[in-house]
């Protein structure tokens, strides 16, 4: 079953943590489409939150189109983030660059510079606009 | 859920020639929420919570519980009292047995035999020989295994270390989020209770300084900061104000715009209470929900 972990001193309200670590789980394939997210009473039985709560987060992620409510069933993952599955090869290889960078003397921060370029880089392009643009 | 689980109309208490423990309260708590009663030591959140499980009767007003009188829904709710009573001779099996014996038709053995079995609570040692978490954990599991509709739990929490308080708190949880119990909780520690309450009840000095829902009761007020003095904040209602540098600092409760001259921002929990606890003449605020149908309306 997916876990939640709530981090009281975040500041972060405490649906928004639910609705972000649901998205980054759908992004990492921890949780694919047709997959049962945990009850409103098991959420709350492992994080003692409040049942409303859960409901609110899992009331955003049905509204941004993530997930279905299923009567007398649960709430169902009905889409995934991002377009790379979990035995996609795309992962590995991008450990094995950050390994060659580490061994080429490159800094985290060097990397991190590096990724962030790279990634305007692409998606720009991609995206046909830019960010500064007025929609 | 659209039920009324406490109602209470100018109601009072006095013990003896004493000052009022409670003076004039009224609110109302809808049925399914969990909520805090927060207060200073001495406030009367006790006093509440006994006069609402009908371990004592009011001075002057009414207080309606699940629907009826206090009396009448003894069998619907469970109360803990702050000094977790038990009889100190009953092994902690005798007396789940006696919870069992005195709830027929409702008692959920398995669960309460699963909250005193979380703590490691030996079933054969008795009560008397109990740690004081261990005692509350018994108690605890007293007053669930009793299923009760309306919970009222007096400092539930005070005894526990870090990992029962969070296992219990839990526990609670999943029986409100299973069966829509309501659950009425007293602290004076506001963190123990923020992620896991939706109501408050503010009580100080026998009144009720706050009510409804946290969410409501956090958008109703704003902090703010400004090089300026607080005059300036009228028409706002002002909860408490405070020199701060050159300018102020204010909690208020904004009766429209506020000045673009004043930096706002929602206050946090404990901003909101602190604030009211310092400025004890500051007016009450019920909202909507919390405050009692007026007497001519007809409930759909």
């Amino acid at each position: 079953m997916f876990a939640y972990r709530i981090d009281r001193r975040s500041g972060v309200a405490t649906y928004v943590q639910l609705v972000q670590q649901t998205e980054q789980a759908l992004r990492l394939g921890l949780l694919a489409p047709g997959d049962k997210l945990p009850t409103a009473r098991e959420v709350v039985e492992a994080t003692a939150i409040n049942p409303n709560t859960v409901l609110k987060a899992y009331r955003e992620l049905e509204r941004e189109g993530l997930v279905e409510a299923r009567r007398g069933l649960g709430t169902f993952v009905t889409r995934s983030l991002g377009s790379a599955p979990a035995d996609s090869p795309l992962p590995g290889e991008l450990s094995r660059w950050a390994e060659r960078a580490r061994a080429a003397g490159l800094e985290r921060g060097d990397v991190e510079a590096l990724f962030a370029a790279v990634l305007d880089e692409q998606f720009t392009q991609l995206d046909g606009t830019s960010k500064g643009d007025p929609a | 859920m659209t039920g009324t689980a406490i109602e209470a109309a100018a109601l009072s208490k006095t013990y003896g020639r004493r000052a009022p423990a409670l003076h004039d309260c009224t609110f109302r708590l809808p049925a399914g929420r969990i909520c805090a009663v927060v207060g200073p030591n001495g406030a009367g959140k006790s006093t509440l919570l006994a006069l609402a499980a009908g371990l004592a009767r009011p001075t002057a007003g009414r207080l309606t519980v699940l629907g009826t009188t206090p009396a009448a829904a003894r069998a619907r709710l469970a109360y803990v009292a702050q000094d977790k009573p038990l009889h100190p001779q009953l092994s902690v099996a005798d007396t789940l047995r006696l919870g069992a014996e005195l709830n027929p038709g409702r008692w959920d053995a398995a669960l309460a035999g699963r909250v005193v079995a979380e703590g490691e609570v030996d079933p054969g040692v008795r009560v008397r020989a109990l740690s004081g978490g261990q005692r509350t954990r018994v108690a605890l599991a007293l007053a669930l295994g009793k299923r009760a509709e309306l919970l009222l739990l007096d400092e539930p929490m005070a005894d526990l270390d870090p990992l029962a308080r969070h296992q219990l708190m839990g526990t609670l949880m999943a029986q409100a989020a299973e069966h829509g119990t309501t659950v009425v909780m007293s602290s004076h520690i506001v963190g123990e209770l923020a992620d896991s309450c939706d109501q408050l009840l503010l009580v100080s000095g026998g009144r009720i300084r706050l009510g409804g829902p946290i969410d409501d009761l956090l958008a109703a007020h704003s902090l703010v900061t400004g090089r300026r003095p607080a005059a300036g904040l009228a028409p706002h209602t002002v909860v408490e104000s405070r020199a701060s540098g050159r300018g102020t600092t204010a909690l208020i409760r904004p009766a429209g715009p506020v000045d673009a001259g004043w930096e706002a921002r929602e206050p946090s929990l404990e901003d909101l209470l602190l604030a009211h606890l310092r400025s004890p003449d500051a007016p009450a605020l019920l909202t909507e929900d919390a405050s009692p149908a007026t007497g001519n309306e007809v409930t759909a």
